[in-house]
């Protein structure tokens, strides 16, 4: 790969769409790197700022450009461009699609369905759980789950379809080599193993906070579908689905219960008229997939349970809730209550999510 | 002529008695101190001079020389005016020699006469009785710190001249004058503590814990929201736990004498246990003890009672990492270049923090902390304190019209008789190791002091697997089960028991679910 192409996918001032329009110009991209300011000055649909901002990159010596291209080669980092046969077709006609994207693993394929899996990053049990479970059943079904790596839904619906070994794409928002947030380097190293990591920034690119919201139209981009899982009321999750709206792609969103602060974005967007998410068949059979129905996973196994346990159990939720808590509403003492928590863990029927919380484990979509 | 009086300098929170000479002789009206003085000491000769003067006796100008001794030990406090005026006015003749002899005088002189209270009476009076003196003649303020030692004659004074007049009385007939101890501390029971569990509504989880850390001496950790009750449940251990016993009461009662907050614990409170409850900007040496002539700091204060910290994340991590040491030894050394001064520190450790920085945790619809606020929060914890912590329990604040519904659960006295056979117990077994709680068993005794039935161990051998224990997070989980066991009457421990000290274990980053 020319030299000049890392440079100019690396340029992040411009926008992809006015790269395009700069590679068309320029097809040989080292004349673009040497053109004198006066004749940048001529480029009439840059903006001032934007013609500022190439001169500043043309400043970039040419020793610099070879060993980012070299380091790009040496750490596997694949760059796809615009025009490229590799390049995600569903990109291509969204408003404003990347010039070029780094990547490690594989791209998404046209051939695939997918569906992108977003919510929150400080989400309940709850929706982990339920991220977790559609991701794996999606995959399952052959669907592609993309979504953005962060803590929360997204990371958890990467890690259902990890588990079923189907494919999966990560969306940065920051350099292809940065792991953001850093606790998730498994799952990094997962994702461009099975799947895909994607990033439109070139690498060494910190996680600025304004670099999120642009990464998100690729996240829609890239998908047939967004399905937005838990969303407080102000969440980049929405942007997401703005985007998806835009795009003209299917929004979802997996409803709450009106009081909870992290289902007031899925409920506003319902409201809005976005779908609701009732289970994961029912999705597929909206989506048009019928691929591979779901299998016997679905079937609940008959659990029997005492009496004390079932009491124990109509107790709990799938949101946590404390030993005291559960000491008071089921009046048990912490003696009788605690062998009934531990066989009903045992058992798999409930979960303790925080230490001394806990919730109603099993599938709750 | 020549004089000699009996006095005594505090160290560490024993006295050492000190010798106090005076010599009065013709030449050029001087006077002169020696005898490795500090500057309050030092300062000592113009309170004294104005003191006897008006207290109406005149005093011809001659050449006066004291000295005290022994003259290697430091002399620091206020308690040598008295000794230094009498043993003046002995020199000059106007009190007669022999009234002296036999009495140890401690007390701070006004420039008016007056006798002011002074630090460290007690472990002056305690060493007068040792070294054999008939009485002791002490500022009145005093009187009731001075009766806590028995049999021992005690001349309270107001004023120079009822100095005077007291040991003056005493020579002629010392049964006429003077007081004797003890007296204002009846038989070793102690007042009704400050809080009461019965006052807790709800919280039996927290209720729960407390018993378990008081009965095995446990540190602990509280988890919650602002208002959840943490300190009226700090407050509330310290009377769980038994009564002082006679010796513990006197070691705390020389404690608050050195650092002369004597006066400042009630007086009914002499056989309860301490609660101190430091602020969070308090310094190493306010924690620890310090000064050039060091006091007891807020550890020692806390000395065989409860030391609640609150607000963990707050204080700073240097202070906290002093405890680390008085927590294992129970007794905090600080050395100056005037020598090592030991005070003792065996503490119960009671930590409370909230679990993020808005405190609702893991309260999904108030919390609003994002995941690296959190992060952040938990990090300004110190790790290797939170290590030291055998039990953590989450507190979860109730909405008041909740709160009013609950009835109260049981009251601290039916706790603290709970706790009492536990600790009595745990006295049984450790008769012999040097130790005297659970909370100090060493790693090696462990099996032979924590015998487990085999579904116990199996439990905890998966445990450690499934919740991801450290080595020394296993060993507490052993050692707060053996708690439990001893609460419930079993020489083993059971499954249920493991089970219940598995709730307390420490807390980690899984909790907050960070990765």
């Amino acid at each position: 790969m020319n030299l000049y192409e890392y440079w100019l996918a690396g340029s992040l001032a411009i926008p992809g769409k006015k790269k395009i329009k700069l590679k068309a110009m320029f097809p040989e991209v080292g004349e673009l790197y040497r053109l004198k300011p006066s004749q940048v000055e001529g480029i009439s649909f840059l903006t001032g700022l934007e013609q500022e901002k190439l001169k500043e990159r043309q400043a970039v010596p040419e020793e610099e450009l070879g060993r980012q291209a070299s380091y790009c080669r040496a750490h596997n980092i694949g760059l796809v461009l615009w025009g490229d046969k590799d390049y995600p077709v569903r990109l291509r006609d969204i408003y404003n699609p990347p010039y070029g994207l780094f990547y490690r693993g594989r791209l998404p394929v046209e051939a695939q369905a997918s569906v992108a899996v977003v919510g929150a990053r400080n989400c309940s049990p709850y929706g982990r759980a339920a991220a977790e479970d559609i991701g794996y059943r999606l995959a399952q079904a052959g669907i592609a789950v993309i979504s953005g790596m962060a803590a929360g839904i997204d990371g958890a619906g990467h890690q259902g379809a990890l588990r079923a070994g189907g494919q999966t794409y990560g969306v940065l928002g920051c350099g292809i080599d940065v792991c953001y947030p850093p606790g998730h380097r498994k799952l990094y190293g997962a994702l461009a193993a099975q799947g895909g990591v994607i990033s439109e920034y070139p690498p060494h690119t910190k996680p600025y906070a304004m670099l999120f919201p642009q990464r998100n139209r690729l996240i829609s981009g890239m998908a047939d579908a967004v399905l937005v899982v838990e969303a407080k009321e102000k969440s980049g999750s929405l942007i997401t689905a703005d985007f998806a709206l835009e795009q003209g792609k299917e929004v979802y969103a997996v409803p709450g219960r009106a009081s909870d602060a992290l289902s007031r974005g899925t409920n506003r967007l319902i409201r809005q008229g976005a779908g609701i998410f009732l289970s994961v068949g029912d999705f597929l059979e909206e989506m048009g997939v019928f691929k591979k129905e779901p299998g016997p996973s679905t079937e609940k196994q008959k659990i029997s349970l005492e009496k004390m346990e079932r009491v124990l159990y109509s107790c709990l939720g799938f949101h946590a809730k404390n030993l005291d808590r559960i000491m008071e509403e089921t009046g048990f003492s912490l003696g009788e209550l605690l062998p009934y928590l531990a066989s009903l863990q045992e058992k798999g029927c409930i979960l303790e999510v925080y230490k001394n919380y806990y919730a109603r484990a099993g599938d709750p979509v | 002529m020549y004089s000699i009086v009996s006095t005594g300098t505090v160290c560490g929170v024993g006295s050492l008695l000190i010798q106090v000479e005076a010599d009065v002789c013709d030449g050029m009206p001087t006077f002169e101190m020696v005898g490795a003085l500090s500057s309050e000491v030092k300062e000592a000769k113009e309170r004294i001079k104005a003191a006897i003067r008006n207290s109406g006796i005149r005093l011809a100008p001659k050449k006066v020389t004291v000295n005290l001794y022994p003259a290697d030990v430091r002399k620091a406090g206020t308690g040598f005016d008295l000794p230094i005026a009498l043993a003046v006015l002995a020199a000059y003749g106007r009190v007669p020699q022999a009234c002296l002899e036999g009495i140890l005088f401690a007390g701070e002189v006004s420039l008016h006469g007056e006798i002011l209270p002074a630090a460290g009476i007690l472990p002056m009076v305690l060493a007068a009785k040792e070294a054999g003196k008939e009485a002791v003649c002490v500022p009145r303020a005093n009187l009731a710190e001075a009766q806590v030692v028995k049999g021992m004659k005690i001349l309270p004074a107001d004023s120079l001249t009822q100095a005077i007049a007291q040991v003056e009385g005493f020579r002629k007939d010392p049964k006429a004058v003077g007081e004797e101890g003890p007296a204002g501390y009846p038989g070793g029971t102690a007042a009704p503590p400050e809080c009461d569990f019965a006052d807790i509504r709800g919280q039996k989880a927290l209720k729960r814990a407390c018993e378990v850390a008081a009965a095995g001496r446990h540190n602990m950790l509280m988890l919650g929201a602002p208002g959840s009750g943490k300190t009226m449940a700090a407050k509330a251990i310290a009377g769980i736990l038994p009564p002082l016993a006679e010796e513990e009461a006197l070691e705390l009662a020389k404690i608050y004498s050195v650092s002369g907050m004597f006066g400042q614990r009630e007086a009914g409170r002499f056989w309860t246990r301490p609660f101190r409850s430091p602020h969070h900007t308090v310094t190493a040496a306010g924690l620890a003890g310090g000064g050039l002539v060091p006091k007891p700091g807020e550890i020692s204060l806390a000395h065989k009672g409860v030391l609640f910290l609150d607000e963990l994340t707050e204080f700073q991590k240097p202070v906290l990492e002093i405890l680390r040491q008085p927590l294992e030894e129970r007794s905090i050394r600080l050395v100056r270049s005037s020598g090592t001064y030991s005070y003792p520190a065996d503490v119960m450790l009671v930590a409370a923090m909230n679990p993020c920085s808005c405190g609702y945790f893991p309260d999904r619809d108030k919390c609003t902390c994002s995941l690296p606020v959190i992060e952040r929060h938990l990090k300004k914890a110190s790790r290797p304190f939170l290590d030291r912590m055998d039990l953590c329990v989450e507190v979860q604040r109730l909405p008041l019209r909740e709160l009013a519904k609950r009835e109260p659960g049981e009251n601290s006295a039916s706790i603290r008789e709970r706790v009492g056979k536990a600790l009595g117990i745990q006295r049984g077994r450790f008769a012999r190791e040097g130790i005297l709680y659970n909370s100090q068993i060493p790693n090696a005794a462990m099996e032979r002091y924590c015998p487990m039935e085999p579904q116990a161990e199996k439990l905890l051998q998966d445990s450690f697997e499934r919740l991801g224990l450290t080595v020394r997070g296993y060993y507490r989980v052993i050692r707060v089960a053996r708690t439990i066991a001893d609460l419930d009457g079993s020489a083993q421990i059971r499954r249920l028991h493991v089970m219940e000290a598995l709730l307390y274990r420490g807390i980690d980053r899984k909790m907050w679910g960070l990765p």
